[in-house]
């Protein structure tokens, strides 16, 4: 049986958060931070390719200056839409930039069990939990792998995560934790099994590659190498800046947003030069750091405002955007977690942000929490309401309703009332009983959440990968298992 | 005069001017000034200024980097003075610093080693993707009394246990403190690993150092 996947379109409001001559002023400061004082690529690959195509190499210092017209014109290779595959391919997730998906976030490293509701270190299993669980929510329209499979060898954990995550269900998979060129060249063998072939994978990718930035200015070499891998296989992929106010990037807010952009851009423009035409998508999760600890925040006015704005230079670039909202710093579910996942996900869906990350963390995207999840779906749906905005025709105006109520009645036995009553919003976590009701029973959001994501855990059944294609997969991660161990024994 | 340089000396720490804080030890060399002094009744007045505006919540994380910034120029600009003397500053400790082997995250690393420096540890810090043999050549080279280690990734964190695991089989674990931090890094890992201590950020790491050490 197919889910449905609930997804923001045709958005009836919109923002304006930076006028064209201000885009136009950040992308030029971003071109010249790049040409003069450059970005660095610590991966003797990328070098190589960036003296290449004429980029002036520092190799000692690993850091590359370009010239704006190389960026430029690179950048013009980038395809401006193509499709997340999923394996069934009603769940495709096609950025258009007239969609908005949710995807779970990724990827922390504990987890509050969901039966016991003690925090605890993750394993491959609660990957596999959260996959199966995202399978059978609509909200979800494609996954991050959640959580780090600290159970397996961190060669291959990348491999054992993504493969839980189709085995559970058949949505697009999105990860962010295969950053080496080995692990890479795995995953594509894998991808590659799972479409059917490398044309047919090519056509319809069913995995698609996110990696870091090392703010500020910098690229992670393993994740440079494991990207141009994934590229000319034709994996869409992703670079991800968090550069953050006062530690990794300057206290105001435009200057941020040129370090980020300088180190996205640059890797973009890297890949299309390697690999032109190959479908890659900008990333963003910027924040302020906090003013005391200098840690990463996850929320507060700066955060939401990066979560509107960096649309705005994806879509200059005519590329699509997966934009980090949620991701609350709170350590509960509680009010903190409402205002800043309600805040920074409407920000960046009122933009358009044709991916958003992501739903169902706390502490800064470290700890799991599957009452988390559940709230934060409810946050996309409400948002989802609001992005239909308000219709105005005859029928909405309803003038021969309120004429035939007229002063003083009520509109509850009008037929035009129930016709049209099923569209407004009816949430599943708040609290609207009585005030001896809630008082009686004591219970909450977060026991009705829970209970819901343990619901969808028993009573959902996703539909299970091929014997012989999940057999195959195992075997592609045992090899470089036993080639790794054969390699520590010589 | 000496008092008037002192008061200066510290001004020049809370605004955190690293130029105007070389400037005055260069100053106090030259008028013959006990630098062991300069430092005490003069840039650590400064030190304790700001450590307790960010107390009180009038200061801010930067001020206090720039007045460790400002602190250490200072010190580094009397070392030559205090080596002639014969003299030495009497720091709480030594800590060797790394970013593990494989990680190449460096500001959460570099803030604690500006921070430790600021709070009186003697900090050598050895950047970024290091390999566990250097980071414990480099204690046993110092006699350091913490090993610091920094992990932004699951997957590179397994090398603070790889360190520990390499002091105990060495004989060496008792001889070092090791601390750790990183984004990954919970309580359980610690205890997991047997690291001595840990913190979620920077200032918290100073109490945590300090603790090791008895100061």
């Amino acid at each position: 049986m197919t889910n449905k996947i609930k997804s923001i379109t045709n958005p009836k409001i919109s923002l304006n958060i930076l006028s064209d001559e201000e885009v136009q002023r950040i992308h030029q400061a971003t071109l010249q931070i790049i040409e003069k004082v450059g970005v660095r690529f610590p991966s003797l690959k990328t070098l190589a390719l960036w003296e290449e195509f004429g980029a002036t190499v520092d190799h000692e210092k690993m850091v590359v200056r370009v010239k704006a017209d190389t960026i430029e014109k690179a950048l013009k290779n980038a395809p401006p839409i193509f499709t997340l595959g999923a394996q069934d391919i009603q769940q495709d997730c096609p950025l258009d930039g007239n969609h908005v998906f949710l995807a779970t976030d990724g990827c922390g490293v504990e987890v509050i069990d969901i039966h016991t509701g003690n925090r605890r270190v993750s394993s491959l299993q609660d990957v596999a939990d959260i996959a199966h669980i995202a399978d059978g929510t609509e909200e979800i329209g494609f996954h991050w792998v959640a959580l780090s499979a600290q159970d397996k060898p961190a060669e291959t954990r990348g491999l054992h995560e993504i493969k839980a995550v189709w085995s559970n269900s058949t949505k697009h998979v999105q990860t962010e934790s295969i950053y080496h060129e080995t692990e890479a060249r795995i995953a594509v063998e894998m991808a590659v099994a799972l479409a059917g072939g490398k044309q047919e994978l090519r056509n319809h990718p069913v995995l698609s590659l996110m990696q870091c930035t090392a703010s500020p200015l910098g690229q992670d070499g393993g994740s440079l190498d494991a990207a141009l891998i994934a590229a000319e296989a034709g994996i869409p992929t992703g670079f991800m800046t968090m550069a953050a106010n006062l530690t990794t990037g300057p206290a105001t807010l435009s200057g941020n947003l040129v370090v980020g952009n300088a180190e996205v851009i640059s890797a973009l423009a890297l890949i299309q030069l390697a690999f032109p035409g190959a479908p890659v998508f900008y990333a963003a999760a910027q924040t302020a750091s906090d003013l005391r600890s200098g840690a990463y925040t996850g929320g507060g006015p700066e955060d939401f405002l990066y979560g509107a704005a960096t649309n705005r230079l994806a879509d200059f670039y005519n590329i699509p955007l997966s934009m980090g909202a949620f991701a609350t710093g709170a350590k509960e579910p509680n009010w903190q977690a409402g205002v800043e996942n309600s805040l920074s996900s409407f920000m960046a869906c009122i933009s358009m942000s044709d991916m958003l990350l992501g739903a169902g963390f706390l502490h800064g995207s470290r700890i799991w929490s599957y009452a988390q999840m559940m709230l934060d779906c409810e946050i996309f749906a409400i948002v989802h309401k609001m992005m239909q905005g308000i219709a105005v025709d005859d029928e909405s105006l309803a003038i021969d309703t309120i004429a035939a109520v007229g002063p003083g009645g009520n509109f509850l036995s009008q037929k035009h009332t129930l016709k049209h009553m099923r569209k407004i919003f009816l949430p599943q976590f708040m609290d609207r009983r009585p005030y001896n009701v809630w008082e009686e029973k004591g219970d909450n959001a977060r026991d009705w959440a829970i209970a819901k994501a343990l619901n969808k855990l028993e009573n959902h059944h996703p539909h299970p990968l091929d014997p012989k294609l999940e057999a195959e997969l195992e075997k592609m991660i045992s090899s470089l298992e036993m080639g790794i161990a054969h390699e520590a024994k010589h | 005069m000496s008092r008037e340089l002192y008061t200066k000396m510290s001004q020049s720490i809370v605004a955190g001017d690293c130029e105007a804080a070389a400037a005055l030890a260069q100053q106090a060399v030259a008028a013959g000034l006990d630098p062991l002094e300069a430092i005490t009744q003069g840039y650590v007045a400064g030190v304790n200024q700001v450590g307790e505006a960010f107390t009180n919540g009038e200061a801010f994380l930067p001020e206090l980097v720039m007045a460790g910034e400002a602190m250490k120029t200072a010190v580094a600009t009397l070392e030559p003075e205090m080596k002639r003397r014969g003299t030495e500053r009497k720091t709480l400790g030594k800590v060797v610093l790394a970013t593990v082997e494989g990680d190449i995250h460096e500001i959460g690393k570099s803030l604690v080693g500006t921070m430790l420096s600021a709070a009186g540890f003697e900090v050598f810090d050895l950047g970024v993707n290091v390999a566990t043999t250097k980071i414990i050549e480099k204690a046993q080279e110092v006699q350091a009394d913490i090993i610091g280690l920094s992990a932004l990734l699951t997957t590179t964190m397994v090398k603070q246990r790889e360190v520990i695991e390499t002091l105990n089989n060495a004989g060496l674990r008792q001889t070092v403190k090791v601390m750790v931090g990183g984004a990954p890094v919970t309580r359980d890992w610690v205890q997991q690993i047997g690291a001595d201590g840990y913190s979620e950020d920077a200032i918290g790491a100073v109490s945590v150092a300090k603790q090791l050490v008895g100061a």
